[in-house]
């Protein structure tokens, strides 16, 4: 039961339980909607920008708990960032956690986010961990149309 | 020597052998080669079966039998294979036929599956029957596959979809049915059992009381048919619709009972061979049902094995086994009561071998990660039933769906199981 251990780490856990910037956002600049059709998870992102920069991010939704903590740790990661260093952050993440569980997983300058790690291990959860930075592309690339990850 | 296309005609035709003494679902359970196996290091215990279910032996070995010895298209062949596959293919309607204890064997027609059976009714019948201001009456409890065919039939012909509500333990509200029902309804359509509350409708009565209205019912018996003997006659129903799979038997091949009077008035469904009487390039004549609705060569082997799987039901006795499966459904309501801070969503008076619920402080979609680590295989999700999510104000249930080869071994498991995944989220 490690990789368990290992795909619900403590901190985790902890933000399924008290996400982070869980609210409405009502002058948001931009939003944007998010469906796993497969679970039912859902997210509505809302994102205030300073020029190239997300200066807010909220989000409010229903998922399982790697979604939720992915959710809320990627708006962690990402206040206060340029939409270019957001674009690339969601590249490092995907690439960690879409990774080869015999390779050595690539953590750098990604902090917090390395505790998806052990999504690798279960290929039917990357979805999970990824609704929330789909979801974030379409709200920076200002589309309108909701984001599926089916 | 390769085997004879006489290998099929014999195994088909091996006597049926009642098993001597009382059900015993560990002996039965030898017969299913799939349950025998280690996932993630642990015993495989499959509660899926709401989803698909195993299949036994018998079922696997005329698959292969069929393709070996026997592969021919059917009707029409003059050859000695064609006939055998012919004959195994007639022979399958027949016993599908007595199965479902309907009148003749042309009211039996082979479908891809349930979705593809209900998909059938609302583009013949519905599309022959339904105008600009009528009615179809479904459920509130209905898979999407007995919802989407008729929004998408509504919404060509301008007719209205209504919906028998369910209450608060997932049981239909009947009073309501007479007042949901009126001169323009043209169809009611209601599921057997709910894929997601295990409830076991009153659908004789329903089909009754449309009926006394001159109104067809068509019944959704994709979780029904598994569990326990059905009747049409008895029921009453006009149409009914079960997949293979969910019988035990292979994928892609489903059966539409339809009641003679209403097949033979319904135009055809798809076009191409083996539903024509006579074509020309002016003018094509139909063929009489089941062939009018089956155009194109069909799932032979799917077909032969859905036989084969109703004769090993037929032999371990469906009864019995319906006893036995009650019997460990109320073992596992039980045992998942127990598990503080689990609820079960629905709990109708009348229930079949289905229960979801959901598990507080942990998402469906985690509980399904979790238990599978123990070798435990549920399903976790809207179910395709996102009106029953709706209504149970939940996003989504982890369901357990319990066969006759489940043992009370299984439950406890899952309830093992369950106490890991609430001390992971503790």
């Amino acid at each position: 039961m490690s990789n368990l251990r290992e795909l619900y780490q403590q901190v985790i856990l902890d933000h399924n339980r008290s996400p982070r910037n869980y609210r409405c956002m009502c002058d948001a600049d931009r939003t944007s909607e998010g469906h796993n059709p497969l679970c039912g998870d859902h997210l509505s992102l809302y994102v205030k920008l300073d020029g190239s920069t997300i200066a807010d991010i909220a989000f409010q939704g229903e998922g399982c708990a790697i979604s939720k903590a992915s959710a809320s740790l990627m708006t962690d990661a990402v206040k206060g960032q340029t939409l270019e260093c957001a674009q690339s952050l969601f590249g490092r993440f995907r690439d960690l956690v879409t990774s080869d569980v015999s390779t050595e997983p690539a953590v750098d300058g990604i902090g917090k986010l390395a505790v998806f790690v052990g999504v690798r291990e279960f290929p039917v959860r990357i979805k999970c961990a990824t609704l929330a930075w789909h979801t974030l592309k379409a709200a920076l690339e200002n589309s309108k149309l909701p984001v599926t990850t089916e | 020597m390769s085997p004879t296309a006489h290998a099929l005609a014999e195994r088909l035709s091996c006597p049926l052998v009642e098993r001597a003494g009382p059900f015993d679902p560990h002996r039965v359970r030898r017969d299913f080669p799939v349950l025998d196996q280690s996932v993630r290091g642990k015993p495989l215990v499959y509660l899926d079966n709401a989803a698909t279910t195993q299949k036994p032996r018998d079922v696997l070995d005329v698959l292969e039998v069929f393709y070996e010895a026997a592969n021919a298209n059917v009707h029409r062949g003059v050859h000695h294979l064609s006939q055998v596959a012919t004959d195994s293919y007639e022979g399958a309607r027949n016993k599908v036929r007595r199965f479902l204890n309907a009148a003749h064997d042309r009211e039996i027609i082979f479908t891809s599956g349930t979705t593809d059976g209900i998909n059938l009714v609302a583009q013949t019948f519905g599309r022959k029957s339904v105008e600009a201001g009528d009615e179809i009456l479904i459920t509130q409890m209905e898979h999407h596959s007995n919802i989407v065919p008729w929004q998408m039939l509504c919404e060509e012909r301008g007719a209205k979809l209504r919906v028998i509500p369910m209450d608060a333990n997932g049981e239909l509200q009947i009073d309501r049915l007479e007042s949901l029902m009126n001169e323009r309804t043209k169809l009611v359509s209601v599921v057997h059992v709910s894929n997601v509350l295990g409830t076991l409708n009153p659908v004789a009565s329903i089909a009754e009381t449309a009926r006394e209205r001159g109104i067809p019912v068509l019944l959704d018996g994709a979780q029904a048919v598994p569990h326990f003997k059905v009747d049409v006659q008895a029921l009453g129903c006009d149409f009914y619709a079960f997949s293979g799979h969910k019988l035990y038997g292979p994928t892609g091949i489903g059966v539409l009972y339809g009641r003679s009077e209403l097949l033979d008035s319904m135009p055809p469904y798809r076009g191409g061979g083996g539903m024509i009487q006579k074509v020309s390039l002016e003018k094509t004549t139909y063929a009489d049902p089941p062939a009018r609705f089956e155009a194109g060569t069909p799932h032979i082997a799917g077909c032969i094995g859905l036989g084969a799987a109703i004769d090993y039901l037929n032999r371990i006795d469906l009864e019995a086994a319906a006893a036995y499966e009650n019997e460990l459904f109320a073992y596992a309501t039980d045992a998942l009561s127990e598990i503080s801070g689990l609820r079960i969503i629905g709990t109708a008076q009348d229930r079949v071998s289905v229960i979801s619920f959901v598990l507080k402080g942990v998402h469906p979609h985690d509980v399904g990660t979790i238990v599978d680590q123990h070798g435990v295989a549920v399903r976790a999700g809207h179910h395709c039933a996102q009106p029953v999510m709706r209504h149970f104000n939940i996003p989504a249930t982890t369901r357990a769906a319990t066969a006759f080869y489940n043992t009370r071994e299984d439950i406890d498991t899952l309830v093992r199981a369950l106490h890991a995944a609430k001390e992971i989220f503790r």
